[in-house]
């Protein structure tokens, strides 16, 4: 085992008495002392900050570096002007994932990556492979990054004094360089919870004082830290993909429901598109569906069988408590004769076979 | 956090054993700082027989589910029903408002539950 990495705000995290966790090889929050209930409610209400600089940064630079993405995403990268982010993959040759992430553009010739913590090295290698041919330099950011989430309705409240950006005027998905509590940053409307907020990339040096500048902000508030648990109850709720749980490198982009992101129309060749083409030609032999359940008890989690007459015909990629809308809830391969909203699932807990109802999703979406 | 007049089990349980047989139990206050926010306490029926080691239960918090094992071999003469709507006494307080079930003992009390001292230095060397 390779020694467990720490993010920049290890020693501030301790110092709030979170409990910390191995997340796919980093001492991370699970949570502070005001526990994940609490937490995901202040989120949901008010404003949490989460710490986020275990994620990725790769950049991107070079004449080829528009081609280049192109070829490594199925999303239209032409179609970002600068300023602008979008959600996106990169996949396998049969459309599986190696990762789910972010492109930030920079400039014209310039991105900036951002991917999950535990692919970071898997990811860089990924891209590094695949410039043959292209004018690009592709270098790994990451450990000089640290990443600050500040998420729920009063986010902008919060930021705005502490920030030299027209902060009211950055649209969803738009993101630009400027100073928070005098440290340059990248400043980006994006996050995985569903609500408003802010994502800011200062260097690592610096996150320290971010991160007490913008808590001791939104205090009055009701600002307070946030983990990691609340960070994927809330991003359940939205149903947002999680990497080892809607995806991965056995589940392709249009069974898990990121359709969107895969642009067969657009000019250019990507790595996975003939793949895809052929499965939505073909028909899709399962989906991600969300489920609920009914009573309070059944509670299904990850891993668990969808079964029909005894046999498992597909299984539990997210579930738990839904605790904005207060219902059981769940994300489920299924079979696609059986993905219907209104439908009915059984999940084997514990050996129980619990009736489950196939529900729309997103599960919670904010108030506009 | 380990009162003196509890024994407890490596598997996070505590057992009040009572001068009449009947013995309470519940989870400690280790095990609901690991579990985090609790929502659900599933108990066995009143009447039911458990041996011990018996799985008698689980306890759902936000994050994961954990198993309860029985301590003792007994029979369940009371459940704590107020759960049902106050899940969060389990971690508000897990040795009075957070009980889970009370038993009559049918067997001998095992030899190999753990006095406060000795389970402090068991999660105290659990814990990092």
């Amino acid at each position: 085992m390779s020694e467990i990495k720490k993010t920049p705000l290890n020693a501030a995290h301790r110092t709030l008495g979170a409990k910390m966790v191995d997340f796919g090889g980093w001492d991370m929050p699970v949570q502070y002392p005001a526990g994940i209930l609490a937490e995901h409610e202040a989120v949901r209400t008010k404003a949490g900050l989460f710490d986020v600089s275990h994620m990725g940064e790769l950049r991107v630079v070079g004449k080829d570096a528009l081609n280049y993405l192109q070829y490594l995403t199925p999303n239209d990268v032409a179609s970002l002007s600068i300023g602008q982010v979008h959600y996106t993959a990169f996949l396998y040759e049969n459309g599986t994932f190696v990762d789910d992430l972010l492109i930030y553009k920079e400039a014209e010739e310039e991105y900036l990556l951002v991917v999950n913590a535990g692919n970071i090295e898997k990811d860089f290698h990924w891209a590094l492979e695949h410039t043959k041919g292209f004018d690009v330099q592709v270098t790994n950011e990451s450990d000089a990054t640290a990443e600050v989430a500040l998420q729920g309705p009063l986010s902008e409240q919060i930021l705005r004094p502490l920030c030299d950006l027209a902060l009211g005027e950055m649209g969803y998905y738009y993101f630009r360089h400027g100073k928070v509590a005098g440290v340059p940053a990248l400043i980006s409307r994006t996050g995985y919870t569903g609500e408003d907020g802010f994502e800011v990339y200062v260097v690592a040096e610096a996150a320290e004082k971010i991160w007490h500048a913008i808590l001791d902000a939104g205090a009055p508030l009701g600002l307070i830290p946030t983990g990691l648990g609340a960070r994927n109850t809330l991003r359940l709720e939205c149903r947002m993909s999680l990497y080892g749980h809607e995806i991965n490198d056995t589940t392709n982009a249009l069974e898990a429901g990121l359709g969107w992101i895969v642009k067969l129309n657009k000019d250019a060749d990507f790595i996975g598109k003939k793949a895809l083409a052929l499965a939505k030609a073909q028909g899709l032999e399962r989906k991600v569906v969300g489920f609920k359940t009914t009573e309070k008890r059944d509670i299904a989690r990850d891993g668990m069988s969808v079964v029909k007459d005894g046999e498992r015909i597909g299984y539990v990629t997210s579930g738990g408590p839904c605790l904005t809308v207060g219902a059981n809830i769940g994300l489920a391969y299924v079979p696609t004769g059986m993905a219907a909203v209104g439908g009915k699932l059984q999940i084997d807990i514990r050996g129980r076979a619990v009736e489950a109802e196939i529900i729309p999703t997103p599960f919670y979406k904010r108030k506009k | 956090m380990y009162p003196a007049d509890l024994k407890y089990t490596k598997d996070h349980e505590w057992i009040k054993i009572q001068e009449n047989g009947t013995a309470l139990v519940g989870i400690t206050h280790y095990a609901q700082e690991a579990l985090g926010d609790v929502v659900f306490v599933d108990l066995p029926e009143v009447g039911d027989n458990l041996a011990l080691g018996d799985e008698f239960g689980t306890v759902e918090s936000v994050k994961t589910v954990s198993e309860l094992f029985a301590p003792a071999s007994g029979t369940v003469t009371e459940l704590n029903v107020g759960l049902t709507d106050h899940p969060e006494y389990v971690n508000e307080d897990p040795y009075g408002k957070g009980w889970m079930l009370k038993f009559q003992l049918t067997g001998a009390i095992p030899s190999d539950l753990l006095d406060a001292i000795a389970y402090e230095a068991l999660v105290g060397s659990e814990s990092h």
